[in-house]
């Protein structure tokens, strides 16, 4: 009657299993279940109630939420065509020069986010290195750069560069050659081919580039707080004070679930048009 | 089968250089409306670099290539009113069978109803199931994939199609099949076919004229039957297949010598100015026993194998005086009546052998 339970595969998964239970589903429960317990309580044996998912609108928790959309969504609408190009040319035309441009991406992503965006902080900043510099060159002054949306949209596009570039290089090398002029061939311009060909035949990498992005801005905190100071409030900020500085855990637990669902949302819709398999190449 | 001899692709001097590397060197050809020519060439002779320069995926470095008169230099493939099959396929694999047929009518702006006409013809000439327009690629056969190629390419109405070793990929049965389909098709429609291939038993069976490929040149162009019977040079004919070839020099009148081993024969005739060169005999017409008794070029051997090549077979014949390493084909019922280990002769006319000055 068990005997899916002695196959070799099932066994060989149980620890993995469990610890994933035990440090991931265990906890992602206990949020759901702190979720409905009345505000500032620190157990879940009160009796369940709604009444933190009501304050989300009351409290205008939404605005957190939608700046979060806002700026996951205008992240990936200005990444997409910078990555694009260079992703192109990384796939098709640099040859062993893409090493070079692979490394010097990747590079950066061993400082720790902070102290990158820290030193984001220092060109910005009132008399910092581009203010200064211009005023000592051009006469004019840039004083107003820090802590402003632009500020943090231009973290945002720093700091998640990598997420977009390297699916879509992938997702381009996806692309045989052959198949763009055989479109040629039969009478495509470039804009047709890219349109009828490249573009369908990348969206796999295209789709997860876009989709890394958008979940990890939605997810941010420090560009909004180091470059962006009090200009706006992300969601994930909201989320990281009722749990510390407010001591609300169930409030944050309802903003950590309706951005848990919202993510899970979004994801799952996008990746079911995507062929897995193919990505990793074993179709 | 067109028997036109209007020019209709020219290519005059093209030649293409990578760097350093001349991929194809000073090519002059023409060929004419409606035949079907095939380039031959064994791996490395230029001939895929050709076809690129022909569809224009690449430009030549110097040379002019015109179709009806009209220099086609510097035109880029999507201008070009020629369409080529890729060795690949390259099938758009996001797209129905349908979709991949009606792609250049669909680019051309052929509304969908017309679209959708053309391709059930198409889908019928070419003998594929007409519910395979709304199939993917990825569900239909290697040989339907082939048809759909060719499909998606006649449906472009293109002035040539090239094809580029389209049936490389397939096991021998169906290759053999298709090689004669597309000879078919290429009666029916009417069309120009230039087709690349490194068989030379391939474009025997499909082609009206073969040019054949070495080291980015084409040593020699001409019917099958003039490419079997007369080749120019010893790699022409030793291209075909296993042939009998000894270095030889002229000796006298339609007499020749190895330059091995001094054993001299007589042949058909010397080429003019000959003076040292190839002595080629085909397996099939050297004759082995009691046939051979009668022939005026004669050797003794010892069979030392047989190999059964399905209508024939072949005898690997050694002999200790003459040159020693002969190969006989004989049909299976005028097989050799000995055994293996036996001494005998073998022989052939002088008509039968091919004298080549390289």
């Amino acid at each position: 009657m068990l005997d899916w339970l002695r196959q070799p595969g099932v066994i060989a998964a149980l620890p993995a299993a469990a610890l994933l239970f035990i440090g991931f589903a265990g906890p992602l429960l206990m949020v759901l279940g702190y979720s409905f317990m009345p505000e500032k309580t620190f157990t879940l044996k009160q009796l369940p109630t709604i009444e933190n998912y009501i304050s989300v609108v009351t409290d205008s928790y939404y605005i957190s939420f939608a700046w979060s959309v806002f700026l996951a969504g205008l992240t990936v609408l200005l990444l997409f065509p910078i990555c694009y190009p260079i992703a192109y040319g990384m796939a098709k035309l640099f040859g062993k020069w893409a090493n070079l441009i692979t490394a010097l991406v990747a590079v950066p992503l061993l400082i720790s986010e902070n102290i990158r965006l820290f030193g984001w902080v220092l060109v910005l900043l009132k008399n910092g290195i581009f203010d200064g510099a211009l005023q000592g060159l051009a006469g004019v002054s840039a004083a107003g750069l820090l802590y402003s949306v632009p500020a943090i949209v231009l973290g945002l596009v720093y700091v998640y560069l990598p997420f977009m570039l390297f699916p879509l290089v992938i997702g381009i090398s996806m692309v045989p050659d052959a198949v763009k002029e055989a479109a040629a061939d039969l009478g495509a311009n470039r804009w047709q081919v890219f349109r009828e060909v490249e573009l369908p035949l990348a969206m796999p990498g295209i789709l997860i580039g876009c989709i890394l992005t958008f979940v990890l801005v939605l997810g941010s905190l420090a560009e909004s707080k180091i470059l962006g100071g009090q200009a706006i409030v992300m969601i994930a900020d909201d989320i990281e004070s009722a749990f510390t500085f407010a001591q609300n855990w169930p409030k944050g637990s309802v903003l950590s679930v309706l951005l848990i669902v919202l993510s899970g949302l979004i994801v799952f819709t996008l990746f079911r048009r995507i062929d897995l398999d193919q990505v990793i190449g074993r179709r | 089968m067109s028997e036109a001899t209007t020019p209709f692709l020219e290519l005059a001097g093209i030649t293409k250089k990578f760097g350093n590397f001349t991929a194809v060197s000073d090519i002059n050809l023409s060929i004419r409306e409606g035949e079907l020519f095939t380039v031959v060439g064994p791996s490395g002779s230029g001939k895929t670099t050709m076809i690129r320069l022909l569809v224009g995926m690449d430009q030549p470095t110097s040379g002019e290539m015109r179709l009806k008169g009209q220099v086609l230099n510097g035109v880029p493939a999507n201008k070009r009113p020629t369409c080529m099959v890729f060795q690949s396929l390259a099938l758009f694999p996001h797209k129905s069978v349908g979709e991949n047929i009606e792609f250049a009518m669909k680019i051309a702006g052929v509304d969908p109803v017309r679209r959708r006409r053309r391709v059930e013809e198409l889908l019928a000439q070419l003998r594929l199931p007409p519910d395979c327009y709304d199939k993917g690629v990825h569900q239909c056969s290697g040989g339907e994939r082939q048809r759909i190629a060719l499909a998606r390419a006649l449906a472009f109405d293109p002035e040539i199609l090239f094809f580029d070793e389209p049936l490389s990929a397939l096991d021998f049965r169906l290759r053999k099949a298709l090689e004669k389909e597309l000879k078919d098709i290429h009666r029916e429609t009417g069309k120009t076919f230039v087709y690349i291939t490194h068989s030379l038993e391939e474009a025997m069976v499909m082609s009206d004229r073969i040019g054949i490929m070495r080291n980015g040149r084409i040593v020699q162009v001409g019917t099958p039957h003039e490419i079997y019977n007369e080749p120019v040079n010893e790699f022409v004919a030793k291209f075909m297949g296993e042939v009998n070839s000894l270095e030889v020099e002229a000796v006298g009148e339609n007499l020749v010598r190895s330059k091995a081993y001094g054993d001299t024969y007589r042949v058909g005739k010397i080429p003019a100015g000959f003076t040292a060169g190839f002595l080629i005999i085909r397996p099939e017409v050297m004759k082995i026993g009691k046939a051979a008794a009668s022939m005026p070029n004669r050797v003794q051997g010892v069979v030392f194998n047989d190999y059964a090549l399905g209508s024939r077979i072949q005898y690997q014949v050694h002999s200790a005086t003459n040159s020693d390493h002969w190969l006989v084909e004989r049909l299976q019922d005028e097989a050799y009546e000995g055994e293996l280990g036996d001494t005998v002769e073998i022989g052939w006319r002088p008509e039968d052998s091919i004298v080549l000055s390289e």
